[in-house]
């Protein structure tokens, strides 16, 4: 039977149950009384043995036992949970992980060695106090190079029918059959060459009958540091051990004699099996292995992000020239309807292309997120505070390189949260809160913008408290600070100055390093801020960008000079009259909608050359940031485009509304407006 | 043998310039510059360089000198400076020398504020003096200013 349409369904189901089994291993340990949970954690452990079992999966079955039987005398009352075996348990939930994940990479199960957990387990059923079974565990290190023939080790070679039949022939004479694991050690620079060594001393004193990986993966360096090899030899396992070991760059070789004779599913297949030659056989093995494989390839395909990068950067480029072909198809002739179509097909390509590598570039935040439980639990012990974290929106997608880059602002945040934010114990007790402080953790998409919000219930941030430091910092005069609205002085926070070590005791570090989180962010061309409420509790909230490269924007003219506003931070465009201008505090605004919108002369702005003050019917450029509007007055407008951000390089970073620049059809640039600068 | 340094040199109104071959990528006619709002006044803008957009250097600006139309005779030497790229806008450039160690000398100070700044070694031919520039100086202005 092939297993490989269920190897999905396997790993989809286990990650569901392993991210279950998390939450409830994180709620055991704030009720370690609970049975339900011991009965929740008991299922879970009991399916993905099941699930294991049937696929084949020796190592998670085994740990998945072995957990299974810990669960039941902790059940029955014979063992009480105690911290240790709650870590003990965590534990051995990072090993299923790597199991599953291993999966997911290769199709195997990888070859983490789990056999100081399972003894760790072990230890907990007898009844040994959890000191005793640290100190055993790490002696075992030392024993297991006398142990040379040891029992409970795990081998990953599939002994399908085949392999067994051989292996019962080779009983009946005069052989020693072994499993042999041969690890490679760390440094080992050349692995092929070293695995091809040991396979050529075997092959000299006995036969190698099947190997895991097969021996063309070893020939090709496609495997970590192991591989294990189903040995016929009339060797005993102390010469072959040594034997082995005499190859240098070897760290450990584990063997384990096959005494028993296996079964075999049914007899007349033996019978087929034993007609042929001994040779087919060890080639069938490996084809049909070598199928397996190949399905699981197909499935998923992992890419060198650079490649992707690369991709990325010749869609851009396919655009740009696109937009080229439309700016001449359009200049060139009206009349020719086929040149338009034509490119007009283009354009649909082109689209639904580089809408396609944006998704092959998308992954969910939940590979972000996912530690972030684990690391609350961690520190919220560490601090010997209560904290709860509440995850929604996992599932949200972002670009790849954010992800890979968000995750260390978020920390930052979260640390900051159970650190600063929440109060201790006693003081939450004190203010009439819950004993338990809670922080969330949300992401979810807004419009062309992904948000990712962390929010607790502490003590919250004191604006006028940091408006002092401001003033004695030197950041702010006395003045400008008591203008600032709350969240402006708030927001202060992420200024560079209050990045420092002196900040007063009542921040307690609250602004320690979220300069580093803001600037990173703004690498991202997203947007960090932050709201408190003194006493309640502050909420970080990141806006990022969907895409990174490619974005939709109008284009504008201001005399001769174009422009690109984002499309995203427009709202309409609109037509006005100098006439119903009037001046408020030396701003122009004008009624509009039965609003005063501020207006904006972007030419003024942006300093254009001989620009001057327009009068009569004016275009105006809506644009909006947050519950902001404000009209942007502009010569022209040119429509509508797809434009590929550039950045301006080192030399030119920083520059006030200047967001980047973009290549245009003709092979000039325009730059790109940052609208929110404009506010 | 004196060790052998290479120098693209360039010409602004009489005078030559020297910029070591290492720091430059190619040399580019003039094309579409479009200006940049807050620059630096001796930013005169960016380009388009194959795809990428790169800041160019008026380096007339720079040295302070009267401004001059680009003609069919300008060139943008492009730099790559610790992988960033910038153009240099010179009047022409069409020749690469060859110093030896012992023909550069530490450029005299001649009190001219400019040039005492930007040039920090001359290298003499027969009937030439070749002004060799400083790189960091000319590019890394951003950072006196703001220190």
């Amino acid at each position: 039977m092939d297993m490989n349409q269920y190897l999905e369904i396997f790993i989809d189901e286990s990650k569901e149950h392993l991210q279950e089994m998390n939450q409830i291993l994180l709620d055991l340990e704030k009720q370690p009384d609970n049975l339900e949970l011991l009965d929740a954690i008991f299922r879970i452990a009991h399916t993905i043995k099941g699930m294991a079992g049937t696929m084949g999966y020796t190592k998670i079955t085994n740990l998945t036992h072995k957990m299974e039987n810990v669960m039941h005398e902790i059940r029955s009352g014979d063992v009480d949970v105690k911290e240790e075996i709650v870590d003990i348990l965590f534990e051995c939930f990072d090993a299923l992980e790597e199991y599953v994940e291993n999966l997911i990479m290769t199709g195997e199960e990888g070859s983490l060695d789990t056999d100081n957990l399972i003894k760790k387990l072990s230890m907990v059923l007898e009844g040994e106090p959890v000191e005793k079974i640290e100190e055993e565990v790490s002696q075992t290190g030392d024993v297991v190079s006398e142990n040379i023939v040891k029992s409970n080790h795990e081998f990953t070679i599939k002994m399908d029918d085949m392999l067994k039949s051989v292996v019962n022939k080779a009983m009946m004479s005069d052989v020693n059959i072994f499993l042999i694991d041969v690890i490679l050690d760390e440094k080992c620079m050349l692995k092929a060459a070293r695995s091809f060594i040991v396979f050529n001393k075997l092959e000299d004193l006995g036969e190698i009958i099947a190997s895991d990986p097969e021996a063309e993966l070893i020939e090709d360096e496609k495997f970590d540091l192991n591989f294990q090899l189903l040995y016929l030899t009339k060797l005993d396992a102390k010469t072959l051990y040594n034997e082995i070991m005499n190859v240098s760059e070897i760290n450990e070789v584990i063997i384990e004699a096959v005494e028993e004779k296996y079964d075999i599913a049914s007899d007349d297949k033996v019978e087929t099996l034993k007609d042929q030659s001994s040779t087919s056989q060890d080639t069938t093995t490996k084809t049909t292995k070598t199928n397996i494989r190949k399905n699981q390839a197909s499935k998923t395909v992992r890419v060198d992000i650079g490649r992707l990068d690369n991709l990325m950067n010749l869609v851009s480029e396919l655009i740009i020239i696109k937009t080229r072909l439309e700016d001449e198809g359009f200049q060139q002739q009206k009349n020719s309807n086929e040149m338009h179509e034509t490119i007009e097909y283009l354009e649909r390509i082109t689209t639904s292309l580089h809408d396609a590598v944006m998704k092959v570039r998308m992954v969910p935040v939940e590979r972000t997120f996912n530690r972030f439980p684990r690391m609350v639990r961690d520190l919220s012990k560490e601090l010997g505070k209560g904290i709860n974290l509440i995850m929604s929106g996992e599932d949200t997608e972002v670009d790849r390189t954010v992800i890979d880059e968000i995750g260390d602002p978020l920390i930052h945040l979260i640390r900051n949260s159970l650190d600063h934010g929440i109060e201790s114990i006693e003081d939450r007790v004190a203010k009439g809160k819950p004993e338990e402080g809670t922080v969330n953790l949300r992401a979810y998409p807004d419009g062309n913008t992904v948000v990712i919000e962390v929010e607790d219930d502490g003590k919250g941030i004191d604006s006028e408290k940091i408006k002092d430091k401001a003033v004695s910092n030197g950041l702010l005069t006395r003045e400008e600070a008591d203008n600032l609205s709350k969240k402006e002085a708030i927001n202060l926070l992420f200024r560079a100055g209050f990045s420092t070590v002196d900040v007063v005791t009542d921040l307690s570090g609250r602004g320690v390093g979220l300069d580093v989180v803001k600037s990173k962010i703004e690498s991202l061309n997203g947007t960090v801020e932050v709201d408190s409420t003194v006493g309640q509790g502050s909420k970080f909230t990141i806006r990022l960008p969907l895409t990174l490269a490619i974005i939709q924007a109008l284009m504008i003219e201001l005399n001769k000079e174009k422009y690109a506003i984002p499309l995203n931070n427009i709202k309409e465009i609109s037509t006005i009259n100098s006439e119903n201008i009037s001046m408020i505090q030396d701003q122009e605004v004008v009624l509009y909608r039965e609003k005063t919108l501020p207006l904006i002369r972007l030419g003024d702005v942006l300093d254009v050359e001989d620009y001057e003050k327009k009068t009569g019917e004016m275009l105006v450029v809506i644009i909006k940031k947050g519950d902001l509007e404000a009209g942007v007055i502009v010569d022209k407008l040119v429509g509508q485009q797809e434009i590929v951000i550039k950045s301006l390089g080192k030399f030119l970073k920083g520059i006030n509304v200047i967001a980047g620049a973009t290549i245009l059809g003709n092979g000039g640039v325009a730059l790109i407006i940052d609208s929110n600068q404009l506010f | 043998m004196a060790e052998v340094k290479e120098y693209v040199v360039f010409k602004i109104e009489k005078e030559f310039y020297g910029i070591d071959i290492k720091y430059v990528e190619n040399i580019e006619k003039p094309q579409l510059i479009t200006r940049v709002p807050y620059a630096e006044n001796y930013i005169k803008g960016v380009i388009n360089l194959r795809g990428n957009v790169i800041p160019v250097v008026d380096v007339r600006k720079r040295f302070l000198l009267e401004k001059k139309e680009i003609t069919n005779d300008s060139r943008i030497i492009v730099i790559s400076y610790e992988g960033d790229r910038i153009g240099l806008i010179v009047d022409s450039s069409s020749e690469v020398v060859q110093f030896e160690s012992d023909v550069i000398e530490k450029a005299p100070k001649i009190g001219d504020s400019v040039k005492d700044d930007f040039v920090k070694e001359v290298g003499k031919e027969e009937n030439r003096i070749i002004m060799l520039l400083d790189i960091k100086k000319i590019l890394n202005i951003n950072d006196q200013e703001n220190a």
